[in-house]
């Protein structure tokens, strides 16, 4: 424990009061360690910005969640009446929700930038494996939170959205069903499905959500940032013992962050503003249609943020599946005769994918659809240990590589666009090829990681004073 | 990095050249004019709402009252739109029995708050769709309610307008198109006159829309009146963040 410390009788109020705040909370300590004496490289470029921009998103969603729920009433019969009560009675109501629906929208796109920011540039490498984890949890609060919300409005999307997805947990051998009665609480979509959505979208998983950004936060602290050299910036330090290549994160980057969140403010605030629908993919046209669980619409798509995962999930067809067992096939072969790894390890992997292709066949293409859908995001987690690379920044990196990650980020929005699309066979073909490139860039990455040649990363970090 | 951005871009546009034009039912949309700003077309088209749509179609999100955002007064909906027993502040609930309505015309009225954003797609604005369609009604005595329409075939309402508009019968020719022959809508012939020319038919249903898309989103006109504020702050914020920067990072070397 600190010591009792004592300030002069003659200092001021506030320094006296802080001093007696101090000697109760480390309220001093905090606000240096992850504020002003916090150092972050000093040579962040536009990536960096949406750490912060996720955190005020969030604040935006918490804050107007909290107005949307003092006037929503979660009852499948009083849902869609009191969201356009919201909308048209409720003083500023409609700013409450176009804020909370853009933001959801918002929120994606930052992460996703976020995301692709600590791919490109190393950051889930030792020793920031657990940042990286903590953040692909975050990402997976993240969907289930918007797709419980996304109930909420009781729309025919919100609707036919719910039932598509809960019937996918029905595919899931043995337990399936149960498993998806368990979820919704009843046979269809209904009440009580309105219900427990509610009590999860509104205090279950934004608790864990919050939880989650905190143990992201102090994680990232201890390790320090990454940035877009991969240099560690801890290992130059000057003769105060900070590091060289570091600046205090306040002022510097509260400020920089200032100038971001007010970039960001101007796009958020004309969507909100000028066209709080964005065509029909922030706020779906038929979601101002009241649900009908007797109507069936034409074509029910996710909301553009699910469906490159979505894509994949339509892709598994039963041609993807002989595929696939192809794919295992000719893989386990390749060890097996072609490496020279212990015996045992061929033995494994050819039971291993024996098993694989049996099970692949046993089981209905659906259910494998769940699989890569989940499997896609969960694969994530692993990211540290997959990437083998000797550098971490994008930019030290054997050209090639950057068209892999190029064509990587083409086929996601590719993937994303089919996803909204009604499905056509051309455009299933596009998406199994997209899928099998984004499932080979992760499960490879052992093996292309390692090759080509590699540029020399420097000491300290690149940085163009501004 | 540019280049990936540029990539990205240019798969994108690819994308979009290939959308395809999924075929729906009914015949394209036409443009709708868009008087949501001006309160006589929106008064006119009110009046037309509540004297047409409103005996079978409710609004039950939309109260009598919000009226006064068009211009009108309390005493003057109270005068000229309300029913003997509705309050001003009540929403707009028609007297039809949804029983009733389902046995005489084999659906039920659609409630039409949000009806014109709930109608948009591909083929243009919600408003489009509700110009066209009600602009494209004609004969057919092989239906129940002896009208049908262009723009949703067989829909179960007849044509409550048919008085204003007369009634009209489309004409089509055969085309030769992607190798097999086609019948495409070539205009329309009048049959019987109504008590509007086309040109005031169209006009009222232009109003018609225009009220039906302010109160799908009443607050619509204040949203981008606050919103042209905001960003002009968000502007000078910007401009003074942006000098802010500056002034702190030039020290960093």
């Amino acid at each position: 424990m600190a010591e009792f410390k004592e300030v002069s009788p003659d200092a001021g109020n506030g320094e006296k009061l802080l001093n007696w705040v101090d000697n109760r909370f480390p309220l001093s300590k905090l606000y240096k360690e992850h504020l002003s004496e916090y150092y972050a490289p000093k040579n962040f470029n536009f990536f960096y910005f949406f750490g912060a921009l996720s955190i005020l998103v969030l604040v935006i969603q918490i804050v107007t969640g909290i107005f949307l729920v003092m006037h929503y009433k979660p009852d499948a019969s009083l849902a869609f009446a009191s969201v356009e009560y919201i909308m048209r009675d409720v003083p500023w109501g409609w700013l409450i929700r176009y804020m909370h629906s853009t933001g959801a929208s918002a929120f994606f796109i930052v992460v996703y930038l976020h995301m692709f920011r600590g791919l490109i540039y190393g950051s889930y490498r030792k020793p920031r494996e657990l940042v990286w984890i903590f953040g692909c949890a975050i990402f997976l609060c993240l969907m289930a939170e918007a797709f419980m919300g996304y109930l909420l409005p009781w729309g025919q999307m919100s609707y036919w959205g719910a039932q598509v997805i809960v019937n996918l947990f029905a595919a899931v051998p043995f337990i399936g069903p149960d498993l998806a009665l368990l979820i919704r609480g009843d046979y269809v979509v209904g009440d009580a499905t309105l219900n427990r959505f509610f009590s999860f979208h509104v205090i279950a998983v934004p608790l864990v959500l919050l939880g989650l950004v905190v143990a992201h936060i102090i994680a990232l602290h201890e390790v320090g940032s990454n940035n877009p050299d991969g240099v560690e910036i801890k290992a130059t330090k000057g003769a105060d013992g900070h590091p060289l290549d570091g600046i205090p994160f306040h002022p510097y980057y509260t400020i920089h962050d200032i100038l971001g969140v007010s970039v960001f403010l101007l796009v958020f605030t004309s969507i909100i503003f000028f066209a709080p629908e964005v065509g029909g993919y922030f706020l779906e046209y038929n979601n101002f249609i009241p649900a009908d669980p007797l109507k069936t619409p034409l074509h029910i798509a996710p909301v553009w943020y699910f469906t490159p995962y979505y894509s994949m999930l339509r892709a598994t067809t039963d041609v993807m599946i002989n595929v696939l067992s192809i794919i295992s096939a000719l893989s386990a072969a390749y060890v097996v005769f072609k490496t020279s790894v212990q015996n045992k390890f061929k033995l494994v992997t050819a039971v291993g994918a024996a098993v694989l292709i049996v099970l692949l066949n046993i089981f209905d293409a659906k259910f494998w659809g769940v699989v890569v859908m989940g499997g896609a995001v969960i694969m994530l987690f692993f990211l540290p240990w997959l990437d083998h690379s000797p550098v971490k920044s994008i930019r030290y990196r054997p050209n090639w590589h950057k068209w892999l990650y190029a064509v990587f980020v083409v086929f996601f929005v590719i993937l994303g666009y089919l996803g909204i699309q009604p499905p056509s066979e051309i455009g299933t073909l596009i998406a199994q090829v997209g899928t099998i490139y984004y499932f080979g860039f992760f499960l490879l990455m052992p093996v292309w990681t390692q090759l080509g040649e590699f540029k020399v990363v420097p000491d300290r970090v690149t940085f163009v004073p501004h | 990095m540019k280049k990936l951005l540029l990539i990205l871009i240019a798969s994108l546009s690819v994308l979009v050249a290939q959308e395809s034009s999924a075929n729906e039912d009914g015949i394209a949309w036409d443009k709708a004019p868009n008087n949501t700003n001006d309160l006589v077309s929106l008064q006119n088209g009110a009046k037309l709402f509540v004297n047409h749509c409103l005996n079978c179609h409710s609004a039950a999100y939309m109260r009598y009252n919000r009226l006064k955002d068009i211009g009108l007064t309390e005493q003057q909906i109270k005068d000229n739109l309300l029913f003997t027993t509705d309050k001003v502040g009540d929403t707009m609930k028609s007297n039809i029995d949804p029983k009733q309505a389902k046995v005489w015309f084999g659906a039920n009225p659609p409630d039409l708050t949000v009806i014109a954003r709930s109608r948009s797609g591909h083929k243009g604005s919600g408003a489009d769709y509700i110009y066209t369609y009600l602009r494209t009604y004609y004969r057919d005595p092989t239906k129940a309610t002896g009208w049908n329409n262009l723009a949703y075939p067989n829909v179960a309402m007849p044509n409550v307008l048919w008085e204003l508009q007369g009634s009209r019968q489309p004409m089509f020719a055969k085309e030769e198109a992607h190798g097999h022959e086609a019948e495409v809508f070539k205009g329309w012939e009048q049959v019987t006159p109504g008590k509007m020319s086309t040109e005031q038919y169209d006009q009222a249903i232009g109003d018609l829309v225009s009220y039906l898309q302010w109160m799908a989103e009443p607050a619509q006109n204040t949203r981008v009146q606050v919103g042209v504020w905001v960003v002009l702050f968000l502007l000078c914020f910007t401009f003074i963040a942006w000098r802010l920067n500056a002034a702190y990072w030039k020290d960093i070397r």
